[in-house]
């Protein structure tokens, strides 16, 4: 069998986006994935892929038919759900925002249930946006907080951060905090390890923004916190000190109580930080795409998630129009979900909703739902672009090719076999005129 | 005088990642999401030995883990993400479509065999 060599591929194994590796592949199969980490390997090797192409109510379909079927339960619904999106790429994005658009549905992303607390951060008090590329080149402070890239995101240190060598800053140049409530791996590599008791990073990252201005804190709080008075003024000294500062929140911050508000408290001290130096704020995104699904929703709607098109036009309201609490509430009639993973994240209290409703599920591998579609993944034998942690775009150069559709040829199909169907009343045209 | 509750963190692991793209379905996912690292101290506290499987009990859920010990924080319990920890979580989510996802206190008691 002949074999390929495709360079500088791109992995979403993580959101570390890594576009060095070398792939080694056959007409079937990859079977090496040069560069890559552990997580890379198991991306590129070890995702299974489904021998079935579609499935109606569990027993296999053809495309067309499915295509068709899960067209009838969208056009039927009155309060349909697109979910996902967090494993495909932003070509596929766009056509689900068309799709929603067209059904006047809710759209909701992974990004409510990962990372959405950062996003309300910044639409609370504003963010300074940079580049890994910049980090990589000039931060001299880097701080990890409630985030442990050492094992969720494994050459990121070495990548973009701390261990890797830029034009201006090395390893010995800069200087390394971890924040957090155990001693975890990436602690291990740190210059100073903070422990912190849980649920009171909101308290720290507060007294810290007022020390770094000057203000006065209440030091019998602060106890609260797990820190010293003296632990929280050498770090303020050194945020001061920083020429170029970056804070990687991760779920520990963004998960816990207080949820966008500790985002807010950690954007607003990078904020306060600028008057000293440059600072960034950034997110450590979970794996795939997710990043490129803000990306696409922001630039397609002006909204990053939970987005509901009942109206005819865009609406954003956490809490009302995210996937978790629209289940929940019984809110969902219909659901169409792009990639499974997303509904894995779910308290049980929104999935249950979901077994009692028709739902379509696109993914590579068939699963257990109304219609189900297995389509080329993203990465592997499909092309596309994908968002690194930074959201800066880099495309897939997929080495293998395959007879499955891709998600956005069936989000495509979908949508134009739903166009196809009468109007239903009401719709947006229909609203306008009872207006004018 | 009754023991404080402990408190529940949820994390990521690269075992995890990498078990991801695999399936969430596959035995090694199950195994890895329902394996709970605790204090010995607090195992030995609250008399569970060290891989009994025990029930923990959120305001929310419950779900079934395996106990084993380890050299986390007292006081605290840590476990991967997973189906198990999706029955531990409240629906709701103050207005930000997030469930709080860790920082959960718990209790927790040892499951007895049926004989």
């Amino acid at each position: 069998m002949p074999q390929t060599v495709t360079k500088f591929a791109t992995c979403a194994g993580c959101a570390c986006v890594c576009d060095d590796l070398e792939l080694h592949a056959n007409d079937a199969r990859i079977f090496e994935a040069k560069n890559a980490c552990e997580m890379g390997r198991c991306w590129f090797l070890e995702r299974p892929i489904s021998k079935v192409e579609a499935t109606i109510n569990g027993k296999p379909a053809s495309l067309s038919d499915a295509i068709d079927r899960a067209a009838m339960i969208l056009y039927e619904a009155d309060s349909p759900l697109v979910f996902g999106l967090g494993e495909t790429t932003a070509e596929a994005q766009r056509e689900a925002v068309a799709l929603a658009e067209r059904l006047d549905a809710t759209l909701d992303t992974e990004t409510s249930l990962t990372h959405g607390t950062m996003e309300l951060a910044a639409q609370l008090g504003g963010k300074v946006t940079g580049t890994l590329g910049e980090i990589r080149n000039r931060a001299d402070l880097i701080i990890y907080w409630g985030a442990n890239p050492a094992r969720t995101h494994p050459r990121h240190l070495e990548r973009y951060s701390v261990h890797s060598t830029g034009k201006f800053r090395t390893r010995a140049d800069r200087t390394m905090v971890v924040v957090d409530v155990r001693e975890s791996e990436t602690a291990k590599e740190a210059d100073i390890f903070l422990r912190i008791r849980p649920e009171t990073d909101f308290e720290a990252l507060t007294a810290l923004r007022c020390l770094v201005r000057g203000q006065r804190i209440v030091c019998e709080r602060l106890n609260e916190t797990g820190l010293s008075l003296d632990q929280l003024r050498d770090l303020a000294e050194r945020l001061k000190r920083a020429r170029y500062g970056v804070i990687f929140v991760g779920q520990g911050l963004l998960q816990t109580r207080g949820l966008h508000m500790n985002a807010s408290a950690a954007t607003s001290l990078g904020i306060a930080l600028n008057a000293t130096g440059r600072f960034l704020v950034m997110p450590l995104r979970t794996p795939g795409n997710i990043g490129g699904a803000d990306a696409m929703l922001d630039y397609a709607t002006g909204y990053p998630f939970g987005v509901n098109f009942s109206r005819g036009y865009p609406r954003y309201n956490p809490g009302e129009f995210t996937a978790a609490d629209l289940l929940a509430r019984q809110e969902v009639d219909a659901a169409l979900i792009v990639g499974v993973n997303a509904v894995k994240r779910l308290p049980d209290s929104a999935r249950t909703q979901l077994d009692r409703i028709p739902t379509i599920v696109i993914d590579r591998e068939i699963r257990n739902a109304t219609v189900s579609i297995a389509t080329a993944p993203a990465g592997i034998s499909a092309s596309g672009t994908v968002y690194r942690n930074d959201k800066i775009p880099l495309g897939f150069r997929p080495p293998l090719t395959s007879t499955r559709p891709t998600d956005e040829d069936v989000l495509r199909r979908i949508r134009e076999a739903v166009e196809r169907k009468p109007e239903t009343y009401p719709t947006a045209s229909a609203r306008m005129t009872i207006l004018e | 005088m009754s023991l404080p509750r402990l408190i529940l963190m949820p994390i990521r692991t690269s075992k995890q990642g990498q078990q991801v793209n695999i399936g969430k379905d596959h035995d090694d996912y199950l195994t890895m999401t329902t394996t709970l690292t605790v204090h010995p101290d607090d195992l030995k506290e609250r008399n569970i030995p060290n891989g009994a499987r025990v029930i923990v009990r959120t305001d929310h859920g419950e779900a079934e883990f395996v106990c084993t010990e380890g050299k986390v924080p007292r006081g605290m319990a840590f476990v991967p993400y997973g189906p198990p920890t999706c029955k531990l979580m409240g629906g709701d989510t103050d207005g930000t479509g997030m469930p709080t996802s860790k920082g959960w206190e718990f209790d927790m008691e040892v499951v007895l065999n049926a004989e």
